[in-house]
């Protein structure tokens, strides 16, 4: 589980995630918007499969790759949440799928 | 300073290039722009501040004592540098560092090619791998990465929480979260109980240090509010799709907790994947257990024109990592010849004295803090590498049956390092876990050999760099 700490300044952003409307805040970035809303399993890992979620926050492990506006293979923890996003998970792709 | 947004904004060159915002890069471009210099800030991350004062402009925490005094010190550096005529392009990543100091940077699925004359490399450092069974596991992250949420967003890990290895940094957190209201279902202290026979000697030169007070008065804060198990030998981390337990040794007792969250954390080590695919030579330091860059008193590596500074340089804190900063923007500046030697080693005399007086003692934290062993290298089942899922039983294996050297022969037969974290993750387990099998040392054995571009870059960046006349007619036809 993540929380927002009561009282948080920066307005809401909208985006959606699979298509599904979900609420960020300003400051956010896309992987601690996905958190904050409950979602922690955004991809699973090239050779076996697994889920796995970001782990590192800072850019260093890969493991927070989401498709962003389209493009894949984005480190959600590095890109800053703008209204309107069209985040997806990477669940299932299939093994070495790379990018689109 | 002048916020670049787009490629197209920057120069083709500068005097000066710094990456990373950091401390050490923040107060290396402040006073670098500030005596005349062409200057520009690159960073990855979205706000300035590096790791430590992340988010310290935008952070969306009213209440100023939850992440300490130290935290807001960086409002200062942000301050100077936002005052700057540096320009800073924000969300930016540098993909290639050429020992010809030529750049490549992307961003916005754009990239450019500059020229500098001088580069300041300020990439900070990465928390130690810490490979436990079960690490891969959704629920399981750095307590670096806790922190970071805190700062960037005001959200907290909640629910079951489990913190556990070593190192000051550990205390922190575990303190910053105590104040935000949250509370952790157990600590588990991983630190060696023979590191205090071995940091004893060091013990007089840390007496003096001006961590000391602050630490001891931010252990005790936690040992007040949370649970505490010392002398933690073993860990997992259990639970199918997402973590549910966490099994751990303490005194020989094996126990197991439910969890929602595991944080790990075993110190800080210097994030030296670019230096080493500029070429700079790196070396093994033996008490921080880390591979640093060689370096001589101004920061500069074995590659002509480029320095490194900050944590990025060896292991010394957010307040040293900007004091180094401007030591080495002044040897740049006498470099570029904007001020003399003389003008530089009268200036650089004050911010030695300040940064000898940061070092105080810091040996002591070194050992003290020194990682198990078992913590370090991946045991029979456990993932090394992440993103290739390479187990440490699978490296020993490899490295008995096929007598393979180091890192880079391990490389073609495992593919460990070769995902696209590129080693930042797994390099030193994997000099660690060779060397143990080989009854070697990491220093013998070695680290990855890393090649640009050092982050992923797509066919289309680079089809979007301009292109001269001449190199189009080199490779169209007709
Ligand atoms: S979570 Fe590690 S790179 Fe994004």
């Amino acid at each position: 589980m993540f929380q927002r700490l009561p009282d948080p300044s920066g307005s809401p952003v909208s985006f959606t995630l699979d298509g599904r409307p979900l609420e960020g805040r300003q400051g956010d970035t896309v992987s601690s918007a996905l958190l904050a809303a409950g979602v922690e399993t955004c991809r699973s890992s090239a050779v076996s499969g697994e889920p796995r979620a970001p782990y590192c926050l800072m850019g260093v492990c890969f493991e927070c790759l989401v498709t962003i506006d389209g493009v894949g293979n984005q480190q959600g923890c590095l890109v800053a949440l703008r209204p309107g996003m069209q985040v997806e998970t990477q669940i299932g792709r299939g093994k070495r799928e790379l990018a689109r | 300073m002048k916020t670049l947004s787009h490629v197209n904004d920057l120069a083709e060159h500068y005097d000066l290039v710094v990456i990373g915002a950091g401390p050490a890069g923040m107060a290396a471009a402040t006073l670098a722009a500030d005596k005349g210099a062409q200057v520009l800030l690159v960073d990855e991350n979205p706000t300035f501040g590096g790791q430590i004062y992340r988010a310290v402009s935008s952070t969306p925490l009213k209440d100023r004592a939850l992440l300490g005094a130290d935290y807001w010190k960086g409002e200062a550096i942000g301050a100077a540098f936002s005052q700057s005529q540096a320009d800073y392009f924000p969300g930016a990543t540098v993909w290639q560092l050429s020992p010809e100091l030529e750049l490549g940077i992307s961003s916005g699925g754009r990239t450019a090619v500059l020229h500098a004359r001088r580069v300041i490399m300020a990439t900070g450092a990465l928390e130690r791998p810490m490979p436990i069974k079960g690490w891969t596991l959704p629920g399981v992250m750095t307590a670096g990465a806790a922190q970071i949420l805190l700062k960037t967003s005001g959200v907290a890990v909640s629910g079951k929480v489990v913190l556990a290895g070593c190192g000051p940094l550990l205390w922190l957190i575990a303190a910053q979260y105590l104040a935000a209201g949250k509370r952790f279902d157990a600590i588990l202290d991983t630190t060696p109980r023979g590191n205090w026979r071995t940091a004893m000697k060091d013990l007089p030169g840390f007496l003096t240090s001006p961590y000391l007070a602050k630490g001891l008065k931010l252990m005790a804060k936690v040992r007040r509010q949370a649970k505490i198990i010392s002398g933690v030998t073993a860990l997992a981390a259990e639970g199918e799709g997402h973590l549910a337990r966490v099994r751990y040794t303490a005194g020989g007792r094996e126990v197991v907790i439910e969890a929602d969250h595991l944080l790990l954390h075993q110190g800080v080590t210097p994030n030296i994947n670019m230096a080493s695919a500029s070429n700079c030579e790196l070396e093994w330091d033996d008490a921080q257990l880390a591979w640093k860059p060689k370096l001589d008193d101004w920061g500069n590596t074995t590659v002509p024109g480029i320095a490194i500074s900050g944590d990025g340089a060896g292991i010394a804190g957010a307040e040293a990592a900007a004091e180094r900063g401007r030591i080495t923007a002044l040897d740049a500046l006498a470099g570029l010849g904007i001020i003399s030697i003389a003008q530089r080693d009268e200036q650089a005399k004050p911010i030695r004295s300040e940064l000898n007086r940061y070092d105080r003692g810091r040996v002591f934290l070194d050992r003290l803090y020194q990682p198990a062993q078992q913590f370090r290298v991946a045991g029979e089942d456990t993932i090394a590498c992440r993103c290739e899922e390479v187990t440490g039983g699978q490296i020993r294996k490899a490295v008995t049956t096929l007598n393979i050297a180091g890192p880079n022969q391990l490389k073609s037969f495992l593919r460990c390092g070769m995902g696209p974290c590129q080693g930042r993750l797994c390099g030193l387990t994997v000099s660690e876990t060779i060397a143990e099998a080989r009854g070697s040392t990491p220093e013998a054995v070695g680290y990855y050999r890393l090649r640009a571009p050092v982050k992923p870059v797509t066919l289309a960046e680079l089809a979007s760099l301009k292109q001269s006349e001449t190199e189009i007619r080199t490779v169209a036809r007709g």
